[in-house]
Parts: C-alpha cells; sequence; structure tokens
C-alpha cells in the first residue's frame, strides 16, 4: 500500500466495453435493439478513468496503472486500447460463470480481482452508457471496505497518500480530503482523455500475451456471488419506449403560420 | 464464504419479514429536496397498493422541524436521526447509519432520489445489506399477484426500457429519477409519528473529510419546476446566438433549456441541459430551438404537455415528437415568437 515504494503508487482502473449507444438503432418492424454492426468502444466515462489514472502516474514516477475488465472475450480490444494509451497491465475477467451478472454480482467478481492486486487508488467512470446504473464504483468500495468520492470533476494529491478532490453537485461541489486506499469515479469535466501514439497501438495490439485472462479457476468466488442466478436483480421484460403520435406539420414557416400556432397554444392554455 | 471480501454471509431471506415502503428524504443545508415529495407521492400509492405504511427516513444535523413536513405530503411514520456527524453529507456516515435503520426496521422497499447523493448512498447501502438496485426508475409499480415492485427504466441511452423485479431479496432498493413524477401535495391535517433514532457514528470513523461545499450557480436554474421552457441547440451556432432563447424565455416567463451539443461547446452552462444525463423535465410548454432530438435528449423531455420545435429540417426526430413541428430557420422564427409573446403580455398589463 502507499509509503511502501516511497511515491510509487499502484493504480487500477475499471474499465467496461460498450456498445456505442449513439449508434444503436430500432429496428421498426421488430421493434428490437439493432445492435449488428454497432461498434463497441471503451465506455466514455471510464476513458477520463484512464487519464486519471495515467496522470497520476506521470506525477508519482514508477507507478504502475492496472486494467481491469470484466466482460467477454472480445472485451480484450477495450484493454489494448487502454495499454495504447499508456497503462502498463491489463486484466481481462472472463467466464461463462459470470454471465448475466447484475451490478451486486458484477462488483463482487471486479472487487475479487482488485483485493487480488496490490493497489493505492481505484478509479472508474461514473456510468456506464449501456446501463447507466452509475452502481458499480461505489460496490466495488463497499467491497474492498474502503471510502468512496463519487463523480470527481477534479484531483490533487497533497501528499504521498492524501487526496484532495472535488465532486460535483446540482449546483456547485464538495471539496473532500481522503486517504488511500480509496476509489474514485470520474466524470467526463474531470480531463480529456489523451490519444494513444502508434507505436503504443502496434504494440498493444501485436501482443497475444499482453491481456492476462483471469477466470474463476484463479478467483475461486462462491457461486452465490456471482452470475444470472445470484443476482438480486431480473429483468422482467424489455421495450421500446412509445413514441408520441406525431402532430401538426407547418412546412414552411411565415408570419402568418407561426401567429396561427401561437393562437392554437392560447386556446388550448399552453399559453 | 470463502472470499476476503467485506460482505456479510448471504442467508436464505424471509420474504414476510420485511414490510412498508420507505423514502429516503434526502436534504441539502437542512431543506428537504424537491425529488422527495415526488417520492412521498410516488411511494404514498405503493404502499396504499400493498396496504402497508409509508415511512420517511430523515437524517440530517438540526432537522428536526422538517420531520412534519414529510407526514404532512403522506408519511405515516418518520425516522429520524438527528447528529452533527450528518452535518454535510458522508458516503460512510450516511451508509452506516441508513444500513442499520433498515436491518433493524426491514422495509420492503426504499426509494431513495436518483441525485448525485442518492446515487451514491443507494449502491454502497445496498451492496452493505445486500438488496437489488434498480438506477434511475422513471415508473414504479406493484404486480398485483406477487406484490412485487416493477421497476421500469432507460437503458441504451434511452433507445430501449426495461422493467426490473428483485424476486429473491429484499428491501427491493430503486433510486428514481427526479423530475419524473409528480409532487405529493401538502395535507397539513395529516397525523403521523416520529421515530428518533440513534447511531453509534463519530467524526473518526469517517474516511472522507468534506471540507468545503461551494455554489457555483448564482441563481439555480430550476428547470424541473419550469411551466414554460425555451431550449437552444447546436443550431444557434454561437453563443453570442443563444441570447434571442433567452429573450424568448423571458418574453414566455419560462426558463432556458439547453441540448447537451449547446452545453459542450460552452455556449451555456450544464445546469441548463435537457436529457438523458441532464435535467428530465415536464413543462406545460418545451420549445426546441435547433435542436435535431437525439434519443438522450427526447428522454429527457418527452413528458412535455406540449411540443414546439423549430428546426431547418423536417426530418429531425425532434419533429416527430412535437405537437407543433415548426420547418424554418429559427433566426427567423424566434424574433417572430419574441414579438407575439411581448404583445401578449403588453395586452395583459
Ligand atoms: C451518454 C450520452 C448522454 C447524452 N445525454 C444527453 C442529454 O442529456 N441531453 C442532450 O441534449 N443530449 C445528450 N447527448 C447528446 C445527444 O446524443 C446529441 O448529440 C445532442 O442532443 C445533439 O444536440 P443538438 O440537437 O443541439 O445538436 P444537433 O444534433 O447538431 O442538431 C442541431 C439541429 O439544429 C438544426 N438547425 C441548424 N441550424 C438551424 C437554424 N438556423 N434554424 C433551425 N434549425 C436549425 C439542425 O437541422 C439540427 O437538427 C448524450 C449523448 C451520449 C452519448
Ligand atoms: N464489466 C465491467 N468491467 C469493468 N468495469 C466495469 C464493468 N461494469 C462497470 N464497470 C465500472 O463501473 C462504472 C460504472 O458502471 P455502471 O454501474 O454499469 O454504470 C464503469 O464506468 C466502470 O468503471
Amino acid at each position: 500500500m502507499a509509503g511502501k515504494d516511497g511515491d510509487r503508487m499502484k493504480i487500477v482502473v475499471s474499465i467496461k466495453q460498450v456498445p456505442d449507444t449513439t449508434e444503436v438503432r430500432i429496428d421498426p418492424k421488430t421493434n428490437t435493439l439493432i445492435r449488428d454492426n454497432v461498434p463497441s468502444i471503451i465506455n466514455p466515462d471510464d476513458m477520463n478513468a484512464i487519464e486519471a489514472a495515467l496522470q497520476l502516474k506521470d506525477k508519482n514516477p514508477g507507478s504502475e496503472v492496472t486494467l481491469v475488465c470484466m466482460g467477454p472475450t472480445q472485451a480484450d480490444v477495450a484493454l489494448r486500447e487502454g495499454l495504447a494509451m499508456g497503462a502498463d497491465r491489463a486484466i481481462l475477467i472472463t467466464d461463462r460463470a459470470f454471465g448475466g451478472s447484475d451490478t451486486w454480482a458484477t462488483s463482487n467478481v471486479i472487487a475479487t480481482v482488485i483485493q487480488e492486486l496490490d493497489y493505492d487508488v481505484v478509479f472508474c467512470g461514473r456510468q456506464a452508457i449501456d446501463g447507466d446504473t452509475a452502481q458499480v464504483g461505489p460496490q466495488i468500495a463497499e467491497r474492498l471496505d474502503i471510502p468512496q468520492v463519487t463523480y470527481i470533476s477534479n484531483i490533487e494529491q497533497k501528499s504521498e497518500d492524501t487526496f484532495v478532490v472535488q465532486r460535483k453537485t446540482e449546483d456547485g461541489y464538495f471539496e473532500v480530503e481522503v486517504k488511500t486506499p480509496c476509489l474514485f469515479t470520474c466524470i467526463k469535466e474531470l480531463n480529456t482523455p489523451r490519444y494513444p501514439h502508434m507505436r503504443g497501438i502496434m504494440e498493444a495490439f501485436e501482443d497475444d500475451d499482453n491481456v492476462e485472462r483471469w477466470t474463476n479457476d484463479k478467483l475461486n468466488i462462491p457461486a452465490e456471488m456471482i452470475g444470472l442466478r445470484s443476482s438480486p436483480t431480473r429483468v422482467k421484460r424489455t421495450f421500446v419506449p412509445e413514441q408520441k403520435k406525431a402532430g401538426i406539420v407547418i412546412p414552411d414557416a411565415n408570419e402568418e403560420e407561426v401567429k396561427k400556432v401561437f393562437e392554437d397554444l392560447k386556446l388550448k392554455h399552453y399559453i | 464464504m470463502n472470499t476476503k471480501l467485506y460482505i456479510k454471509d448471504l442467508e436464505e431471506i424471509k420474504l414476510d419479514d420485511y414490510k412498508n415502503v420507505w423514502v429516503i428524504a434526502e436534504q441539502r443545508d437542512g431543506e428537504i429536496l424537491t425529488n422527495v415529495y415526488e417520492l412521498l407521492n410516488e411511494g404514498r400509492k405503493l404502499a396504499d397498493d400493498l396496504k402497508v405504511e409509508l415511512v420517511a427516513l430523515l437524517i440530517g444535523n438540526n432537522i428536526k422541524d422538517q420531520a412534519e413536513d414529510l407526514i404532512f405530503h403522506g408519511a405515516d411514520k418518520v425516522i429520524l436521526l438527528d447528529n452533527p456527524v450528518f452535518e454535510n453529507y458522508t458516503t460512510d456516515a450516511y451508509t452506516e447509519a441508513t444500513s442499520q435503520m433498515i436491518e433493524k426496521y426491514k422495509p420492503e422497499i426504499v426509494l431513495v432520489g436518483a441525485t448525485t447523493i442518492g446515487r451514491d448512498l443507494g449502491p454502497r447501502v445496498a451492496a452493505r445489506v445486500n438488496a437489488g438496485l434498480t438506477a434511475d426508475c422513471t415508473s414504479l409499480e406493484i404486480d398485483d399477484e406477487t406484490r412485487e415492485l416493477k421497476q421500469t427504466r432507460p437503458a441504451f441511452g434511452g433507445n430501449l426500457m426495461a422493467t426490473i423485479i428483485t424476486p429473491n431479496h429484499r428491501p427491493q432498493m430503486a433510486t428514481v429519477r427526479p423530475g419524473v413524477f409528480l409532487k405529493a401535495l401538502e395535507d397539513k391535517s395529516k397525523k403521523g409519528e416520529i421515530l428518533e433514532e440513534n447511531v453509534e457514528i463519530s467524526e473518526e470513523d469517517l474516511r472522507t473529510k468534506v471540507i468545503n461545499v461551494v455554489k457555483e450557480t448564482k441563481q439555480k436554474v430550476d428547470l424541473p419546476s419550469a411551466q414554460v421552457i425555451v431550449a437552444g441547440g447546436r443550431g444557434l451556432g454561437n453563443s453570442d446566438n443563444f441570447k434571442i432563447i433567452e429573450e424568448l424565455a423571458d418574453a414566455a416567463d419560462g426558463v432556458v433549456g439547453a441540448s447537451r451539443a449547446a452545453v459542450d461547446a460552452g455556449w451555456i452552462t450544464s445546469d441548463h441541459q435537457v436529457g438523458q444525463t441532464g435535467t428530465s423535465v415536464r413543462p406545460v410548454l418545451y420549445i426546441a430551438c435547433g435542436i435535431s432530438g437525439a434519443i438522450q435528449h427526447l428522454a429527457g423531455m418527452q413528458e412535455s404537455d406540449c411540443i414546439v420545435a423549430i428546426n431547418k429540417n423536417a426530418d429531425a426526430p425532434i419533429m416527430k415528437v412535437a405537437d407543433y413541428a415548426i420547418v424554418g430557420d429559427l433566426f427567423q422564427v424566434v424574433p417572430m415568437l419574441i414579438e407575439l409573446f411581448n404583445n401578449e403580455k403588453a395586452k395583459k398589463e
């Protein structure tokens, strides 16, 4: 833990691979989500988490940034992209037994992995754009029994083991002091993620062994803590939200027609 | 359990041991947040459907005088934790207090506002008491047969809705998106019970220290309770042009809203943002100017009573949800509307 190696810090970033939801479309015939050909990306907030970790490493030379990602085999692309940005180590947490986990079960798995690693600081994104829950970060912190600060928009290291961060609220921010080990969830205001450089990309994608694969054979997490069957929440049904009926179209607005709309609004007591 | 994690042994849960609907009554600076009244309104319906009591959990410092207000807005009971250690929100103190109360009283449903603080507290508590938590719900309903809470929420950026249940765990916890439900009405004749509770927590137990609470916005942008919202998007082109949105909002006695594109461009501050990651609104009148109506924007304003969209592009998605889809240049149409609203005002005076 902090202090042991002077200023060198052990930093872990938990990243998720998600479909780019701005590219997700609904099939009007079947009313289902079209997920084919939708590109997979590193969750946007998690890019800020990686950047925060790399900046911390820049300030504390000799530190190590480890990325962890729970997901199917293909999720290793996200980890390689993170390596290309400058992370040192990448672990893909993948096992059939983890499938269908809700946030409660997901955080049990990720926390177990982080527990196996030596760590001072854990960075997460605030929320993942597929589920938008913002729950996994705090739930990892709970399982590790460490303090959390969520929604951080600024971070300052006061000493080897002390941080002062700004955590955003609806109308301003809290300034919070916290000691390592701790977990932060990052929002996009925190920083601007760096681009990977060419050589980084080549290196990250060339070597197959760059990404470690951890399965439950290694982790031995009890069945009652993982997967679909142990998850407290269940998806009962999914459906496409109802679109409102089309209204009145004013095809080529001029003064007269805008006035008509205005009078109509008055008549119907919207004004 | 063979794990080094901080987790209680998982025992078989007896569903019948759990009773009543709870609302976490979030306060800041001793003032109850608006969304708590929304939770009370919705919680009241759920409690009535289940024929159980509605209970509010109020945590803070010097907040005794707020307890009655919660009863006037529908709570049958208020559990009150009043202690200097709760002066500012800290994850540690509030999680410990909430979890202890849940373990003592065993509610079947716990509703939390999906605020920046509710979404810090909710997941941490749910992990500690091993409950299921559904995030950012926009609709809640009791299943008549099973008594289960059906929690509906948007996923994939609002493209898909999911209904989630928590069959074998209790409590069933949900964070609820502010601005989606109507507020409970006040009834000053309503009676209820206030239970004062205590938990042993001291400053030394807190692993985070709040050094400073900073309010950035001079004037809070009150989008959720606005009757009229005039919102601008990328179609405005630059920050100077955004002034005509303010002008129209002024003329219509409304509040200025914005798309994320306008916020990201720096034309207006993020507290004006409407949508999935912004504020959810349901005004009487929503005027969208130069906004395409991406699904994330629609997710936050579709419930408006009347939507007027002004867009050059007749095929923009916003035109499909608009009650009045005005195809045209906003730089011509908005000034016309400003004049019409101003004339109307002059007539009234
Ligand atoms: C995870 C995530 C969360 C998001 N959350 C939100 C959110 O909360 N809120 C939100 O708004 N967005 C959100 N977005 C962004 C959203 O996807 C869109 O990018 C955004 O809403 C687009 O803003 P816009 O409509 O102003 O811009 P554009 O999409 O660029 O639309 C501009 C519109 O203006 C019209 N126009 C241009 N000139 C004129 C003119 N002179 N007169 C009339 N019309 C004109 C154009 O025809 C066009 O339709 C989110 C995105 C992601 C990925
Ligand atoms: N499968 C996953 N693998 C790694 N990190 C995750 C995973 N799911 C969630 N996270 C982390 O938790 C944050 C919040 O995710 P969510 O609770 O799903 O909105 C994300 O931004 C990630 O940092």
